[in-house]
């Protein structure tokens, strides 16, 4: 039993060291100065208005990714028809993306040069630079979570429910509310919980949209490198440990719904590692 | 037209698609093309027909300048090693997490996700601070001469960082599957610990490990956020090259950054193709 320790030993430090470390230092680093200056920099107006940035984006992007993975799931899940594989894949797709060249894909819609820029600048429309732009680049890197949590699972749970509800006479509206989201209730919830850390959190393809006007267009994530690029560790550290307690929260919740409803989120786990 | 008046709520299908009795079908379906149309493909086509406009000459004089070149294989040598790292880590981690039982066991099994849920630029300033030449970790290293920060080894150190649960999490599912008797059967027939791993375990974990692979080399090829702090962005050295689209853009060189970006998304394209067919080989070989 030796091995076994020394297997669990070093599994345990490689995540003390990359894992465990990171998180412990932004916490330390953040009350360095003590809880008050801690709670000075962060009741600071430029921080509250990246948090209202950062909630405004989220509150945008996750509901729009919500009713986009239902859709989706609906279609692909519960119909058979020729190039489901193709549509699966293409909604991967902004996973294996970089967030630099989803940012860039807004900037050469919306910049200046951009497709729409002219028609944009004519009727004074500011997309890049400005909340849409970084909007919509939130969507774009957030597009897969929702569908990707929900198609798997609704597939695995198959469409038995849903054809009886029919022969009952259910309209297609009572057959999804009473029906079918019942059933993926939980899939739902936890594609939320993902999508909604990566849209607080996302920085690369917000980063390029952004005007990066710290107070005006930052969000907390934004706010963080800002901060950490004029030599406001503190400061820095103290936003970050806004969005490292977001983590925590999601990753417990995350950790939770697995705990309670793992039949309910098994399918999507295996499907996942098999694909 | 016989066939179409067989009952009062018969309509003819498309050929592409099984009938069913559900509804919302066309509804769901044109809304899914669309938005997936409008985020995403239609952007990518965008990009694809700037770089088309700037020609061939146009894409490749960006393409292979040698700063563009540089940054390409600093990319690849650093988000190489990191993925290969993570994929004995990993490895390691998905088998003690799932094989043995020991205290704080679900803790460690939920920080594995931290990387998913953690801001980037908050793990960027993080592991920079860390690393620092007189960072927890960095002071210590720097007593045997070893610097972190600022080199491309940092950047190996975020890659590592973001891409841990890649591997865990695909690898996880399958060593929870495997047949324990399996194992036991072949230490009846006398093989070692060793033996086992390398030829009961391993070949069944392998193409779940080359998948886990393939997705954490593609997202640290892609990676910005938790790089750009601890990296020194040194042209050619320590600058990857999601940074040098980044410095284009901010020169408003726009050809520049699509064509970059348009050799990006090749790379990875090449790259999910090349580890497909390498996971169809192993599947063959293996039988499984």
């Amino acid at each position: 039993m030796a091995g076994r320790a020394a297997l669990i030993t070093a599994a345990m430090l490689f995540m003390a060291l990359f894992l465990v470390c990171p998180l412990v230092i932004v916490f330390s680093q953040a009350l360095s100065a003590g809880f008050f200056t801690y709670i000075t920099s962060l009741n600071d107006p430029n921080v509250g208005s990246a948090v209202l940035m950062t909630l405004t984006i989220a509150a945008i992007a996750v509901p729009a990714n919500v009713v986009f993975g239902i859709l989706a799931s609906w279609c692909i899940a519960r119909f058979d028809f020729w190039g489901r594989n193709l549509l699966i894949t293409l909604i991967d797709l902004p996973f294996s993306i970089s967030p630099v060249v989803a940012g860039l894909l807004e900037v050469l819609l919306f910049g200046s040069n951009g497709l729409f820029g002219g028609w944009l600048e004519a009727n004074n429309f500011q997309i890049i630079f400005a909340l849409p732009g970084m909007v919509i680049a939130t969507i774009f890197v957030t597009f897969p979570f929702v569908a990707r949590e929900l198609i798997p699972l609704a597939q695995e749970q198959g469409n038995d429910e849903e054809e009886a509800a029919v022969t009952l006479g259910a309209s297609g509206l009572q057959i999804f509310l009473r029906v079918s989201l019942p059933k993926l209730r939980w899939g739902l919830l936890y594609g939320v919980l993902l999508c909604n850390a990566r849209a607080m959190g996302e920085f690369g393809a917000v980063s390029v949209v952004s005007g990066k006007i710290y107070g005006s267009t930052d969000t907390l994530s934004l706010a963080v490198e800002s901060l950490y690029e004029s030599y406001d560790m503190q400061a820095a550290f103290a936003v970050a440990s806004l969005l490292a307690m977001l983590a925590l929260v999601t990753l417990v919740l995350k950790a939770a719904l697995e705990y309670r409803h793992r039949d309910e989120l098994h399918a999507t786990r295996k499907a996942k590692a098999k694909s | 037209m016989s066939a179409t008046t067989a009952g009062p709520g018969f309509r003819p299908r498309l050929a592409w698609r099984k009938p069913s009795i559900l509804p919302g079908f066309g509804l769901s379906f044109s809304i899914t093309l669309i938005w997936l149309f409008v985020i995403v493909v239609g952007p990518l086509a965008v990009m694809l027909w700037f770089t088309a406009s700037l020609g061939w000459d146009g894409f490749f004089g960006v393409i292979l300048r040698p700063r563009v070149l540089g940054d390409l294989r600093v990319s690849v040598t650093t988000a190489l090693a990191a993925a290969s790292v993570n994929a004995v880590a990993g490895l390691l981690i998905a088998w003690v997490l799932t094989r043995y039982r020991f205290p704080g066991r679900r803790i460690a099994d939920a920080l594995v996700d931290l990387p998913f849920a953690l801001p980037t630029s908050v793990a960027g300033i993080a592991l920079s601070t860390l690393y620092a030449p007189n960072g927890w970790i960095g002071a210590p290293l720097a007593v045997f001469g070893i610097t972190i920060a600022y080199t491309p080894s940092g950047i190996v150190v975020a890659m590592i960082f973001i891409s841990l649960p890649f591997i865990v999490r695909t690898v996880q599912p399958v060593i929870e599957d495997l047949e324990v008797e399996q194992e036991e059967a072949a230490g009846l027939m006398g093989a070692s610990a060793f033996e086992i791993f390398r030829r009961v375990i391993f070949p069944a974990i392998l193409p779940a490990l080359l998948t886990g692979f393939a997705l954490a080399f593609a997202r640290c090829l892609g990676e910005y956020g938790s790089i750009i702090f601890i990296a020194g962005n040194k042209p050619m050295i320590s600058e990857i090259l999601p940074l040098l689209i980044m410095s284009r853009l901010d020169q408003f060189d726009y050809q520049g950054a699509t064509a970059i970006g348009t050799l990006m998304l090749a790379v990875s394209f090449l790259l999910l193709l090349a580890i497909n067919l390498l996971q169809a080989w192993v599947r063959r070989r293996h039988g499984g």
